[in-house]
């Protein structure tokens, strides 16, 4: 009998739920394995080999040291004197880090409320989304780093706001985009479901469309936490704070300290490394239900 | 004659407060006997009416599903029974014509929350276990959490799925997961389930343990059901009577009666249920033919 109404396992899954997992046919082994080796594992042989490479690759061939210090020089030069300044390098650009972590982060957190806001309000009321989309299209078709200059004339040269100001327009966009958009990709028919509970539509907007576009959110929560680290260093080259990373790495780089600019364009990049973990952490908080299938316990 | 009875509710007049209370009285006596019965009169819907692309989805429907009962709308696609279906449940409303569910206007009824839904895909809440899945429409009712919790478990053991409580829907299979849906349009004993092609995605095993405890359902809660289908042997099995309708615009053309009495595992095989087969498919295709 192979007639594809009689399927042995469909009916065993109908009758004894719980029983036979997926995972049932996975070697204890395997399953052994698989959990010792925690997602870290993998990146971290990989990020330590790429060091590595660097390193005695660099040693090996040899070239002019301005072109590319090796990470070995990157580290050695932290602990050297700042010129002009009476700091070491490492305290230089620690500090640096807080000025540009303070303007990232309060960027981040204004950004995502307003890209948020928009999209909720398009989402509620049908008519604003004529109004905000195109607006929205052409505020992100507009290089936004190409106004800092102008943000500066407008809110003070050494003033942090005009760089807040860079971020806070290039975070707002993605969020609103994606967060309108999962907003929206809801099934119908829960929509039809909570309409047949005689729901009013903030009540389906709270119980269904915001859980519906959690995911589309975090999407977006993690390509802004890299790139408003990009947007914060750009819109620094151009003013504001003379402690701040960007400013920092056009003052070491015209004084040929390519060293010193290394280390402090590796501070940025640990800056947006901490905003994405701290946003997939947020994810799986957010969200236990992705996160949990048959093996887990 | 039930929508009769419900139109000419009296209204509340000034004349005297005795009066009023009476007629008051009269009518929730009479909606009494209505709970559970539904009333289309006439009724006719037509999408984009002013447009060249107009489509006229149903026209004249009349239709008296009395309390209690089990009714199948059985008919090609795109003959208007999830129009119809919706119709009913207040979600769209008629260009001609009234529909009446518990005595009271569709729209109303919706808002008293008189009724409960289901729909070919479980469409339940990714993110609430199954149990919170089941509770939703008594939070949105304002229920309180023990009364809920209450509620829920009692569901669960209705559709037999007690142990998955706390899982998500992700971790059910088709079936279990239709059943949830179930146990959710049920949980706050409606007197009427509107069900939409619920069984449509499931395999012909599953399908038929869903019909068989459907049918254990309805028996225990006394539900009305409409329920549609494509499945001319899921339409007999299930109803107490099969309304088949015809494309273009949606009409129904015939209802037949099934008398086959209590369904078990037998009747799919039992002399009656074929002659009812039968009888359902010659109304589908005498339509088809003119």
């Amino acid at each position: 009998m192979t007639s594809p109404d009689m399927n042995p396992a469909d009916v065993s899954i109908m009758q004894t739920p719980g029983q036979q997992s997926p995972n049932g046919f996975k070697s204890a082994a395997a399953k052994a394995v698989s959990k010792a080796a925690s997602p870290w594992l993998l990146p971290l042989i990989f990020g330590v080999g790429g060091l590595l490479i660097w390193e005695f690759g660099l040693w090996a061939t040899n070239p002019e040291r301005f072109l590319l210090p090796r990470p070995s020089e990157i580290i050695s030069v932290l602990s050297e004197d700042d010129r002009g300044v009476d700091n070491t390098i490492f305290e230089s650009i620690f500090e640096a880090s807080r000025t540009t972590g303070f303007i990232i982060l309060s960027s981040l957190v204004v950004g995502v409320i307003l890209g948020v806001a928009a999209a909720l309000i398009t989402t509620r009321f049908r008519a604003t989304n004529e109004v905000i989309t195109p607006l929205a299209v052409a505020m992100n078709a507009t290089p936004i780093v190409a106004l800092a200059p102008i943000f500066n004339n407008w809110l003070g040269l050494t003033s942090p706001r005009s760089n807040q100001a860079v971020v806070v327009l290039i975070v707002f966009f993605p969020v609103f985009i994606n967060t309108a958009r999962g907003l929206n990709t809801v099934d119908p028919n829960q929509i039809e479901l909570m309409q047949s509970l005689a729901s009013k539509p903030w009540t389906i907007i709270r119980r269904v469309r915001i859980p519906s576009a959690l995911p589309f959110f975090f999407t977006a929560l993690k390509l802004v936490s890299s790139l408003c680290v990009v947007a914060a260093i750009v819109a620094e080259y151009f003013g504001g704070s003379q402690s701040s990373l960007g400013s920092k790495i056009i003052t070491y780089a015209g004084f040929t300290q390519y060293d010193a600019a290394w280390a402090a364009v590796l501070a940025g990049s640990i800056i947006g490394i901490v905003l994405y973990a701290l946003a997939s952490v947020a994810e799986r908080l957010a969200m236990p239900w992705a996160h949990r299938s048959w093996n887990s316990p | 004659m039930t929508a009769e009875r419900a139109t000419d509710n009296p209204q509340v007049s000034e004349e005297g407060l005795q009066d009023s209370m009476d007629t008051l009285q009269d009518s929730m006596e009479s909606r009494q006997h209505l709970l559970g019965s539904v009333a289309a009169q006439g009724v006719s819907k037509v999408f984009l009416p002013n447009s060249t692309s107009k489509v006229t989805a149903l026209e004249d429907i009349n239709l008296h599903i009395s309390p209690g009962s089990f009714t199948t709308l059985i008919g090609p696609s795109g003959c208007g029974k999830s129009t119809l279906l919706r119709l009913v449940a207040g979600l769209i409303h008629p260009t001609q014509g009234v529909v009446q569910v518990n005595g009271k206007p569709a729209d109303q009824a919706r808002k008293d929350r008189d009724y409960g839904m289901a729909f070919q895909t479980a469409s339940l809440f990714d993110w609430r276990t199954v149990r919170k899945n089941i509770e939703l429409p008594l939070e949105l009712m304002g229920w309180r959490r023990g009364a809920r919790q209450q509620r829920a478990a009692e569901m669960l053991e209705l559709v037999q799925l007690p142990e998955f409580a706390d899982s998500y829907p992700s971790e059910l299979s088709g079936g279990m997961q239709q059943r949830v849906a179930i146990a959710r349009a049920l949980a706050f004993k409606p007197t009427l389930l509107l069900m939409d092609e619920p069984f449509g995605a499931l395999d012909e095993m599953t399908r038929e343990h869903m019909q068989a405890e459907l049918l254990h359902i309805w028996e225990e809660t006394n539900t009305t059901i409409i329920f549609i289908t494509h499945s001319i042997p899921e339409a007999v099995f299930l109803s107490t009577n099969v309304c088949v309708m015809t494309p273009r615009p949606g009409r129904i053309s015939t209802q037949i009666e099934i008398d086959l009495g209590k369904r078990t595992d037998d009747t799919r095989e039992r002399e009656d249920f074929f002659a009812s087969i039968v009888k359902v498919r010659e109304a589908l295709r005498s339509q088809e033919s003119t």
